[in-house]
């Protein structure tokens, strides 16, 4: 039972570390990677180690995510106006 | 041509992850057990949770080291040119409400974190990370203004953690090692360790997303 | 098969998945979730790898612990650097150092155009 749920969750984390890098519009990619950092903290959790599931949870997930948004965000707002001198 | 090297990249990439799960799956089992070693000296760490005695008495000096990284980075940072304040104004009106709700337990929680990881899952690293993410909930909700950067306090914060950790570091070497406790005082020097390392940590991961160039 | 062996697997797929990614993807932000992809799948060997026995280690999962916080910074610079990148030529990626330095001739050749 538990190895059918561990097996399933390495497909799950798999197929949404594939579709990161395979989407092709970013900000959904960007969304993609939050899922599989919500993913590895079950994954830790299965592993026995709370401890890292609560760091992936607080960094991996939620201050990676937010920067990597941000980012998004940043270069979208620029990408109409393609000029230097912008910054 | 580009195809051809992108066809021969993807197969040596498929040989690589057949010999890396080849290796991984028919390992021998290790001849060392690392989690024996330390329950057996758990006793003298000053802490009763593993991970913690790992993290700041028989590893120290790695999260020493990380905390130095987290400000090399930032310094890279500073030095590659600061991104622009984000465009104030187009944000949820739900969003301030929601932080003032939230923000108040998330600072419990890591107080919560910090004091647990003495003896359960929990520590410095969850605390300031529940903190960070918090300062950025406030950012978000425009509850917090960015940072300029040559803000003070967040350079204080973030510099006097890792002073405080190589104070004591540099203090231990008299005990003949680098973060060799004293036994009867480790717990106590650790607890210290982590309170600064929290605050130093914190608010480097919050500069990370806070630190922003001046409106100019 | 152990979870820990399972998660062990898993980790290598991802490492190469994300290599892959690093060296065939052109876009930087796609690169930097590329890397991010890698780091995680050799946590996932370091603790998975250490845990085959069923056991709890407590040595891998503080190195870990240390590496999620260091992963961040890393991206966190990454990304200054590729915003960076972005401000001064316009791209989004770096297709070869040569037609970066080309493009970055040409914009200067215009500026002086612009300037005459």
């Amino acid at each position: 039972m538990s190895t059918a749920f561990d097996l399933l969750l390495a497909a799950a984390l798999l197929w949404s570390a594939w579709r990161t890098l395979a989407t092709p519009q970013i900000g959904r990619a960007v969304i993609l990677f939050i899922v599989f950092g919500l993913l590895l903290t079950l994954a830790w959790a299965r592993l026995d180690a709370p401890d890292i599931a609560l760091a992936e949870a607080a960094i991996g997930a939620g201050l990676t995510g937010a920067l990597l948004l941000d980012a998004v965000a940043a270069l979208r707002a620029r990408r109409p106006d393609d000029e230097e001198g912008q910054s | 041509m580009k195809a051809l090297w992108r066809s021969l990249t993807v197969v040596a990439l498929l040989g690589l992850a057949a010999a890396l799960l080849v290796a991984v799956l028919g390992l021998p089992p290790a001849p060392v057990k690392l989690a024996g070693e330390v329950a057996t000296n758990l006793g003298a760490s000053g802490v009763s949770h593993p991970v913690t005695a790992v993290l700041l008495n028989f590893r120290g000096y790695d999260t020493f080291l990380e905390v130095a990284v987290l400000i090399i980075a930032l310094l890279g940072m500073l030095a590659a040119g600061l991104p622009p304040p984000p465009p104030t104004g187009s944000r949820n009106a739900m969003l301030p409400t929601l932080a003032r709700l939230a923000v108040p337990l998330m600072v419990l929680a890591a107080v919560y974190l910090l004091w647990a990881g003495a003896f359960r899952p929990g520590g410095a690293f969850q605390a300031a990370a529940v903190l960070a993410a918090a300062a950025v909930l406030l950012h978000l909700a425009e509850i917090l203004a960015p940072w300029p950067r040559d803000r003070r306090g967040p350079r204080l914060a973030i510099a006097g953690g890792f002073l405080l950790f190589l104070a004591i570091a540099a203090a231990l070497l008299a005990n003949g090692g680098l973060l060799r406790y004293p036994p009867e005082h480790a717990g106590l020097l650790i607890v210290l360790i982590e309170s600064g390392l929290t605050v130093s940590l914190a608010v480097n991961l919050a500069a990370f997303f806070l630190l922003r160039a001046d409106k100019t | 098969m152990s979870a820990g062996l399972i998660y062990a697997a898993t980790g290598c797929l991802l490492f190469v998945l994300g290599l892959g990614g690093v060296l065939l993807l052109k876009a930087l932000l796609r690169r930097i979730l590329a890397f991010n992809l890698m780091g995680s799948g050799a946590f996932l060997v370091l603790v998975g790898l250490a845990q085959r026995d069923g056991t709890p280690d407590p040595v891998p999962q503080a190195m870990v612990l240390t590496g999620i916080v260091v992963a961040v910074a890393a991206t966190a610079l990454a990304l200054t650097l590729a915003r960076r990148w972005h401000a001064l030529t316009g791209r989004e990626d770096i297709a070869r150092v040569g037609d970066a330095g080309s493009r970055a001739r040409r914009m200067a050749n215009d500026r002086r155009k612009v300037g005459r």
